[in-house]
Parts: structure tokens; sequence; C-alpha cells
């Protein structure tokens, strides 16, 4: 076998052992997809009708409330599975196995792509369940083929480029709990972004954070290309921040991972 | 006995230190195939250093080794694919089963479907862990995992095996289960590399004994060749009344009496024929004695010979939870007069 078919095999090994530990310590899956779920219905029916009057929308201030917030959930999503990742990770390098893996003759990345590749998957049944929650709760996209195409083709390449700096975060983690703390900073970010509302409604400085910032772009786009919504330049600042992140965590996971054991 | 044989490891003048502090200072370790290899030593010795730069975990600071005719630097992964470790920290996976960790080894070594099925049940079978195969390794006893641990490195088939102190904190029965699991490795052709702080296990198993002591060979050889480093071999002789110990005292030229224990010490190097001799002049002189023990120098003497300090020795931080059974191989090491 050549050493590409060799490497894509060792990730699939190191994916069905992934796949098979979320199986046998489900909670944390089922707790990562329900915060945006939850978020989702809290805004919706707690602060959406106040929230939605302030938007500017008067006799179906609910419902504009849900149109708005959805992309924002979505992204929430993602980052709320991250957190997952990071910790799902950091427990792994506490093993032992970890070090047999190493001076094992498989492909040096395995561990770390059938982490990636596990999440993500995650991320995307979290999405669908997120998405189809929102159907049901009346978010009505006008958005066509392509459109959807773009919307979750972005989402999946943000949850990529932010898996791999959860990665990133989960190796450089000293302990399985400060894993867990350092993505809770990721998972309230869509909150000083546009996620729940408009940046330009904010106090200057922040305003300014929250227009710039990687969650902000990203949501942007997904919302225009969903609902149609002014795009700007915020598509290019997306994939900008993307590009960005998902090298900048490559690497810095890449060499992470790399660097040798200490007992 | 060994000398035609291919080399299964060759390090020369490995060295790694952390920072200020020297951990292999330039050693030389030769290793043929098919044979045991025991690196003993306190803890703080550097064997897990030497260990996880032999299976390629960490790079030495200097020095060249070959692995199974691979170089280390230049084909990490041809020694990969030629050796297995197991070490004293368990590396299995904790919310996997026993089999399932097993067909995960198989999987990695690329083995087919069904030939890791068979290689998985043949492996729990033979480390008797047929019951625990469905069960999760954090239920196993200390010693279950250890053996699931040294299954697991038997999956791929390694040519080479390093075992880092593979018994350390095992109870007696299960590190003769180890020790018979090893031997039968050896018989099936595998080279074994072994560190271990216990005497008698480097003397059980290793055809050849490293005393490595702050990151410095300090001697090698056979366990008998480094006995016979030092002296002190010696039968001992118990008598029932004064009268016996004065004859033989007489009759042994050179013997050591102590007249309160009634213990006659009479110098051998602990050989058959020695033996033979001094049984024929207690028979000679119709000497009756209570009992004979023959006390050959161990390991431990050599150890503390050689370094000055006893190999046991650990450090207050390490000692831990295992100071118990530490304790309890100290004594049995320590039983240095075999009962005949």
């Amino acid at each position: 076998m050549s050493t590409l078919a060799l490497a894509a095999r060792d990730s699939r090994t190191m994916l069905r052992r992934n796949m098979r530990r979320w199986a046998r310590y489900p909670a944390m899956t089922v707790q990562l997809i329900a915060l945006p779920v939850i978020m989702l219905l809290l805004f919706a029916y707690v602060f959406g009708g106040t929230l939605g009057a302030g938007l500017g929308g008067e006799a179906s201030a609910r419902a504009d409330y849900i149109e708005y917030l959805v992309p924002g959930i979505l992204l929430m999503t993602v980052a709320a599975a991250i957190q997952g990742t990071a910790i799902s990770v950091a427990m792994d390098m506490q093993e032992g196995i970890i070090a047999r893996f190493r001076t094992m003759a498989i492909s040096r990345g395995a561990v770390l792509t059938g982490h990636v590749i596990g999440s993500f998957l995650q991320t995307l049944v979290g999405l669908a369940i997120v998405l189809g929650v929102s159907l049901a709760i009346g978010f009505r996209p006008s958005a066509n083929a392509m459109e959807w195409l773009g919307a979750i083709g972005l989402i999946a390449l943000f949850a990529v480029a932010l898996t791999w700096l959860a990665v990133a975060l989960g190796l450089s983690a000293k302990s399985v709990e400060t894993a867990s703390n350092t993505p809770t900073l990721i998972v309230l970010l869509p909150f000083l972004g546009s996620g729940f509302v408009p940046a330009d409604s904010m106090p200057a400085g922040l305003s300014w954070f929250a227009e710039y910032q990687p969650f902000s772009p990203v949501i942007e786009t997904v919302r225009s290309l969903l609902l149609g919504t002014e795009i700007g330049n915020n598509a290019i600042l997306a994939l900008g921040w993307t590009v960005v992140i998902g090298v900048f965590s490559y690497l810095w996971a890449m060499k992470l991972f790399r660097r040798p054991p200490v007992r | 006995m060994t000398l035609d044989r291919p080399t299964a490891i060759a390090a020369t003048g490995l060295r790694k230190s952390y920072g200020e502090q020297t951990v292999l200072d330039g050693i030389d370790i030769t290793v043929p195939e098919g044979t045991v290899f025991s690196l003993l030593g306190p803890n703080g010795a550097g064997k897990t250093t030497t260990v996880q730069i032999l299976s390629t975990l960490i790079e030495a600071d200097g020095g060249s080794v070959r692995v199974a005719g691979h170089d280390l630097a230049t084909d990490a992964d041809g020694v990969r694919g030629a050796i297995g470790v197991t070490g004293q920290f368990s590396a299995v996976d904790n919310l996997l089963t026993g089999e399932e960790n097993l067909l995960l080894m198989a999987d990695l070594n690329h083995l087919d479907k069904q030939e890791g099925r068979r290689r998985a049940a043949e492996l729990l079978e033979r480390f008797d862990l047929v019951d625990a195969a469905k069960k999760n390794p954090m239920t196993y006893s200390g010693g279950m995992r250890r053996k699931l641990d040294l299954a697991m490195t038997l999956v791929g088939d390694p040519k080479v095996i390093f075992l880092d102190e593979p018994t350390t904190g095992l109870d007696p029965r299960t590190r003769r289960t180890m020790w018979e699991a090893i031997r039968n490795l050896v018989a099936g052709g595998v080279t074994i590399f072994l560190t271990t702080q216990y005497l008698d296990e480097a003397d059980e198993l290793a055809d050849r004994i490293a005393l490595l002591d702050h990151g410095k060979i300090v001697a090698e050889g056979t366990s008998d060749e480094l006995k016979r480093l030092i002296p002190g071999g010696h039968i001992r002789l118990q008598f029932t009344d004064a009268a016996e110990l004065d004859q033989a005292a007489r009759t042994f030229a050179g013997s050591t009496r102590d007249d309160a224990a009634l213990v006659l010490q009479v110098p051998s190097d602990g050989d058959v024929h020695s033996l033979r001799s001094v049984l024929d002049h207690l028979d000679v002189a119709s000497i009756e004695v209570a009992s004979l023990t023959v006390h050959t120098p161990d390991l431990d003497d050599v150890f503390l010979a050689l370094t000055g300090h006893p190999a046991e020795a650990r450090s207050s931080a390490e000692a831990g939870d295992e100071s118990a059974e530490t304790a309890a191989d100290t004594v049995d090491t320590a039983e240095k007069e075999n009962v005949r």
C-alpha cells in the first residue's frame, strides 16, 4: 500500500476508535448538542419577542428574530462541539496508549486526523439537529440550492478550522480541566459578535471587536446566503479568518503532537 | 554462546540530557537476536530514557542506534515496524473493551480483518483473558491490565520487544505469569530488552545484564560473570552443639566460626565440587550437621559493591503506592541463602 493509502487507513482506524469512545461516553456529545438547542429555544421564546421588536419588526417580532437568530446559533453549535474536541484530545493525551501509538509504524498524523474527522462528523450531526429544530419553530430561509450549499460549505470549513484549533488547545492543555475551560471563551464569541444582536447596537469599542472577530463575518455571510441580507465584505473576511485559523491551528497542533512525551 | 547470532540492538555512545541534568552519559549496548538483555538499575538511573530512545519515542542527543537492522536516525519507521513496547505505565484504551483494544492493534498493524480477529482470539486465550474480553480494562486487576498490555504489543508480531519494568507493582503470582510469557517469547526467537529494578528478575530472565547507574553502565555480563566480580561465597553449616562445631572448625581450614549461633562458614565458590568435598569431609569425620545452606553472592551484592548503594534504593517521591510490593520484593531478593 502507498503511504497515502496507509495514512488513510490509519486515520480511519483512529476515527473508528473515537466513534467507539463517544458511544461509550455519550453524555458529553448530548450535552454539546443540547447547549445550542437550549440557547435557540431560550432566545426564540424568552428573549425573542423583545429582541425582535428591537430589531425593528413590530407585528411579527418573534418570527423575525428567529430568522436573525438561527445563523448565530448554527455557529454556536460549531463552537460548542469544539469544546468536546479539546476535552477528548486532552483526555486522550493522558492515556498511555498515545505513547504506544508513537512507537508503532503508523501514519504520524492519524491520531489527530481521527479526532478532527470524528469531531467534524459530530459537528455535522449537531448542525443537522439544530437546523431541524430551527425549521420546526418557524425558521424559513429564502435561500436557493446554491446558497444553501454555500452556507453549509462555509460553516463546514469554519468548523474544520476551529476543530484543529480545539485539537491544538487540547494538546497544549496541561490538564483536562484546562482543556475544557479555554474553549468556553470561544463558545462565548457568538454573543460578543453579531450572533444575537447586531454589532452596531453595541458600545463603540465592543462594536468594533464584535464586527471583526472571526464569528461575525461567518455569521453575517451565512445570514446573507440564507436570508438574502447585505453581504458586504463579510464573505472575504469569513474565508480569510477560516484560512488563518485553520492553517495556524493545524501547524500548531502538529508541532505540539511531535513534541516528545514528558513523563 | 550467542556470539554467532546477528545483532538485534546495537547502540553506541548514547547520550541524553535534560538541561543541566545528564540522564545518559554515553552508553553502549549490544543485544544479539533471540536473547534477553536486561538493563538493571535504580529509579532515575536512565532505564526508561534508554527505552524511550531505542523505541523512537525521544531522540538521543548523541550516539547511533540500530534496531533490527534499521538505523534509528534515518529509518525510525523501519524500527517502529519491527518493535513492540510494553511499559510500566499501562498503554491500553480504557474506553474500549479488552478485545477491541486488541482489534485496534490489529488494524494499526494493517492485518486484514480475519487475521486480526484470529490473532486477537489467540492472544486472549494465551493470556487467560477470554472471560474479560468484552469488559472494560478499568475493571481489570493490575495483572490483567499488564497482560492485556503485553498482548497488544504482541499483535504485530514484533521481532524486538522492549519491556520497561514489566512487573513493577505486580503480585508474585502475576510476576511469574509474565516471566513465563517472556520465556515463551524468547523461545519463539524474539529479542527482549528488559529494564528492571528487581535483581531476581534480571537473574531469572536475562542472558546478559548491564548495571546502569547515573547514566553509565558500570558492569555488564552474564549473571554468573557479574557475581564472580565480587567475592563472598560460602557454605554455611549449622550445628546443634559446640563440640560438633569445634570438630568441624578443625576439619575445615580457613573457615569462620560463630560460637554464639553455632554456625561455621566454609569459603566456597558455590559449585557442586566444593559442596561435595565439604560433604565428604563431614562424612569422613562423622560430624552431625543440623542444616547446610549455600550462599552465592547475588546481584544485590554486585550492585552494592560496584556502585556503593543498593539497587532497590528509591527516591521517596517515587516510592508511593508501590512501596509495599517493593518492600516485599526486597525481602524476597535479600534471601541470599538457598536452603538445599
